[in-house]
């Protein structure tokens, strides 16, 4: 059932409210992925509250739904996430990337509550993510396999023997997204390595494609459903996004890909995201 | 701990099958007994002789192409799900290729993946060095959480499956390609991961072995003592880690001289984890290694191969009998060892 515009706007509230948790962490963190974390937001928004079946009071239920964040670098984004959904709680948070710290800049599965799987080196979480669904399929189990891909990670060759496992196997179960900010470390994709065409690439490799805009939750909600109404293939949704998105003075920079910011900053970032920007 | 040998095991002769083959048909029992077991293969399912696994389970096998990578990463996704994958492509792909997946995907996540590494070693002469591995114990044993076994034969290969199923966490069993000798006559010689198997007791000397340089130090004993009157210890040290500390003890202070063998370079592999088990317990010895002098490998017959880098019987032989005259320092009180 498509998002209410009622449901829209509360996924908009919490967006703003796990974006300025994001800020805070950097903070904290002494430093952060924060623009890819910011740019994938608000598709981990409403996977987290509105789509994925989990339960963070078990968060080894094993009839939940899978995530996996391929692009590991967001884990300053997914950890914030899971705060607020109460896998545990926000204070752990500003003890991130210190000393014997659970949370480092790429989440450990094995130390932090709802991580489906340990990831950070690019090229890992879509083969896992396979894995994983086929894992459900073999024991008749219904849940789903979600997995977000960087798009500057899509570089790796081992995204691409995924993808075609997965087509091969005919994985309808697990829907890929790619966060489509259009930047990686050193710069543009498109001046570094360019991924275009991106969206025939993917169909090529036989999975049903949607482009949609990732920071409009119609869009991110009729792709999802979409999705799990597919039958006979994975769905790959590349969600153009904005690096930085929310944070006014971070948007389209390439210097925003990690940063450190002091609390005079992180003012300043909170404004421009309250301010209504997102 | 459940034995891994006895009469409720199917017993299949050495002598006939190669330790691949002995491999597919032990995971056939496993498989009957456990439905969270899955063989996974890229496109190797023919030369890692799964096919009877194939023939008997063919929804529990999944042959993901040439793409190791992949392979190794999808394993992890099915341990994560509930599943009891085991995996088989050579040691050259699982080791190297793969790498990054098996420590990162699969030993950092603690996962239960058995990955079974064929054409170890120079197994495979004639193929090249693309397509032998003599690094893969260096490189398996330095992942925390791996636990590695090279078993020296059919037989011992049998033990080394069915006690990996038995074991939590990722194990790596390296296995040739399938022409070497036995050595065991049976499976039922008391097999324990971690735990060396005496193959020969003796006084003067041990060679420490593994994989196909057990049946050569072996041969080499029986050789040594019928030409030279020594009395050779042989210990199969199958699992290389966690390595028997407490075997090799044993040995430096019984014999004082340990020998080596392994078909690996000669940095890294068993060699290595023995001189680390040694030098931590302060006590001196006479101490070789013998295997690849690091280098790659000449293209050419197994056995050629072994008779080149003084693996087989004569080259082990040799080492001894050179082993025997080192001079080393002995510490004053040597004798309250005992």
């Amino acid at each position: 059932m498509p998002l209410s515009p009622e449901e829209i706007r509360s996924l908009q509230a919490k967006a703003r409210q796990l974006r300025c948790d994001m800020v805070d962490v950097t903070v904290w963190a002494g430093g952060a992925h924060i623009g890819g974390a910011l740019s994938m937001t608000d598709v981990l928004t409403a996977l987290y509250y509105h789509y994925l079946n989990v339960k963070p009071a078990e968060p080894g239920w094993p009839e939940r739904d899978r995530f996996v964040l391929s692009k590991g670098h967001g884990g300053v984004g997914l950890a914030a996430v899971l705060a607020d959904k109460g896998y545990y709680s926000k204070d752990l948070l500003k003890e991130f990337n210190h000393f014997k710290s659970p949370f480092g800049m790429h989440l450990d599965g094995n130390k932090v509550p709802g991580v489906d799987a340990s990831t950070g080196s690019l090229g890992h979480g879509l083969s896992m993510s396979v894995g994983m669904a086929l894992g459900a399929r073999f024991q008749k189990q219904s849940w789903r396999t979600y997995c977000l891909l960087g798009d500057g990670e899509c570089n790796e060759g081992s995204v691409w023997e995924a993808a075609m496992a997965a087509h091969h196997y005919k994985i309808d179960t697990l829907t890929a997204f790619t966060d489509r900010n259009h930047m990686m470390i050193d710069g543009r994709t498109e001046d570094i390595m360019s991924l275009e065409p991106l969206a025939e690439k993917w169909r090529a490799f036989g999975w049903e494609v949607r482009e949609i805009d990732g920071h409009d939750y119609a869009q991110i909600g009729a792709a999802i459903e979409g999705a799990q109404a597919t039958k006979g293939a994975p769905t790959m949704i590349i969600c153009n996004t904005v690096k930085g998105k929310g944070v006014g003075f971070m948007e389209d920079q390439v210097k925003w890909h990690y940063g450190s910011i002091d609390s005079e900053l992180a003012a300043k970032a909170k404004a421009s995201i309250t301010g209504g920007a997102s | 701990m459940t034995e891994v040998t006895g009469t409720t095991w199917n017993v299949y002769d050495a002598n006939t099958l190669t330790q691949a083959e002995i491999y597919g048909r032990v995971l056939c029992d496993l498989a009957e007994a456990d439905a969270r077991i899955v063989a996974l293969t890229a496109d190797l399912a023919r030369s890692t002789k799964i096919g009877v696994f194939q023939d008997k389970f063919p929804q529990r096998v999944f042959n993901v192409g040439i793409a190791e990578q992949n392979l190794f990463g999808i394993a992890a996704g099915m341990a994560k799900s509930g599943l009891l994958p085991f995996v088989s492509t050579m040691s050259a792909f699982a080791s190297m290729r793969a790498l990054e997946q098996v420590r990162t995907d699969i030993c950092y996540q603690n996962l239960d993946v058995k990955i079974i590494a064929t054409h170890g070693g120079v197994s495979f002469g004639q193929a090249g060095t693309t397509h032998h591995c003599t690094e893969d114990i260096a490189i398996q044993r330095s992942l925390a959480n791996m636990c590695v076994i090279v078993p020296a034969d059919g037989w011992e290969t049998a033990n080394a499956v069915r006690a990996a199923v038995l074991r939590p966490g990722p194990v790596y069993i390296r296995l040739g390609r399938g022409f070497e000798p036995t050595h065991f006559e049976n499976d039922d010689y008391g097999f324990e991961i971690g735990k060396a198997v005496t193959i020969n007791e003796g006084t003067d000397i041990t060679v420490i072995a593994c994989g196909v340089a057990v049946y050569h130090a072996a041969e080499a004993a029986k050789l040594l003592r019928d030409q030279d009157g020594i009395s050779v210890r042989v210990l199969d040290v199958h699992t290389i880690k966690p390595i028997d500390e407490e075997a090799i003890m044993a040995a430096v202070i019984d014999t004082r001289r340990i020998l080596v063998v392994e078909e690996h370079n000669v940095i890294g592999g068993l060699g290595s984890a023995v001189a680390d088990v040694i030098a931590a317990s302060g006590k001196g010895c006479a101490f070789a290694k013998s295997g690849l002098p690091d280098c790659y490998s000449e293209v050419g017959y197994p056995e050629d191969l072994y008779s080149h880098y003084c693996i087989d019987g004569d080259g082990i032989v040799g080492q001894v009998r050179e082993l025997l005259h080192r001079e080393f320092e002995a510490d004053e009180d040597w004798q309250d060892e005992h």
